[in-house]
């Protein structure tokens, strides 16, 4: 692949995933995309706690970036024609997040068939040492 | 000895009621996205009435995958902890006001969540509910499922691990 394509492919996966209005609502951003890997950030809200004791934000939340990244790094893998949807996601939670920080989740696809995408995945918040969560999931491979 | 009279329905109600409200309207997350809890005896139903804002794919349009992971997690923790505290909110250990005023014991965690989608999420409410499968001293496992129009059409099931709360000791 020409690097060209990979830049267009990484742009349209950029597109497509701003115009995802959940991920617009959670405030998710991409920071890095392209070959398989995607990195995505969310901001530390409010409305996304889970435990309104100690202002831990829900592993739904997690979940949701955990998808979206996943999705984003099947986009934009090379030999991903267009579009995908999850099949199956397997979520591990290692620790709440550290209240008041931003969640940021990078994804890996690994492996592309024609019909299945294999994607890893681990969740951060600024301590990078110790990750918040990690997640395997099966993406569909559409039009291909 | 006299059978003890049981208790007037509405007692026994509101002290339900109350208990669900604290345990499901005190998480912002759930009010965010806007899931409802029905309930007939103990069993539950959680509700998630559609709105624009839960859309993964504008184009279908369908539910975001993640919305509906966070919806089955919500639904299995809730229904979890719900028939964890079940006998101490009947039996009154745990006070209607202690509950209402949003003070709850400890809950679950969650340890891992594996969800399998079924059918893309239509641009419609959806519903679902949990089975508690094991309910152990330190673990529990918890299935749930999701479905919109027909319940024999699940768009969405997940299997869920959760570490329970340390009794005080």
């Amino acid at each position: 692949m020409t690097a060209d394509t990979t830049e267009t492919k990484a742009r349209i996966a950029r597109q497509f995933i701003q115009t995802i209005p959940h991920a617009e609502a959670l405030g998710m951003e991409i920071t890095q995309i392209g070959d398989g890997l995607a990195v995505i950030t969310m901001p530390y809200d409010e409305r996304l706690i889970g435990d309104p004791e100690t202002g831990v934000v829900h592993g739904g939340a997690v979940s949701a970036l955990m998808d979206t990244c996943g999705g984003a790094a099947v986009m934009s893998h090379p030999k991903s024609p267009a579009g995908t949807a999850t099949i199956n996601l397997r979520i591990d939670y290692m620790r709440g997040a550290t209240p008041g920080q931003s969640i940021t989740a990078k994804a890996e696809c690994y492996h592309v068939t024609r019909s299945v995408a294999f994607v890893r995945a681990t969740a951060y918040d600024e301590d990078e040492s110790r990750p918040v969560a990690t997640a395997t999931g099966a993406f569909t491979v559409e039009g291909g | 000895m006299p059978r003890k009279k049981p208790e007037p329905i509405q007692v026994i109600k509101q002290r339900r009621d109350a208990a669900l409200h604290a345990l499901a309207g005190g998480v912002p997350y759930i009010q965010y996205l806007g899931i409802q809890f029905d309930r007939r005896g103990d069993e539950l139903t959680a509700v998630l009435p559609f709105a624009d804002q839960l859309i993964g794919n504008p184009m279908l349009p369908a539910i975001h995958g993640g919305v509906t992971a966070a919806f089955l997690e919500v639904t299995a923790l809730i229904s979890l902890s719900w028939s964890y505290l079940w006998d101490d909110i009947e039996t009154g250990v745990l006070e209607v006001e202690t509950l209402e005023e949003g003070r709850l014991p400890r809950l679950p965690k969650t340890i891992d969540f594996t969800v399998d989608y079924l059918r893309s999420g239509l641009p419609r409410d959806a519903y679902a509910r949990a089975r508690i499968t094991r309910s152990g001293r330190r673990y529990a496992s918890v299935q749930a499922e999701a479905w919109q129009d027909n319940r024999d059409r699940p768009m969405a099931q997940a299997t869920a691990h959760f570490l329970m709360p340390r009794p005080k000791s």
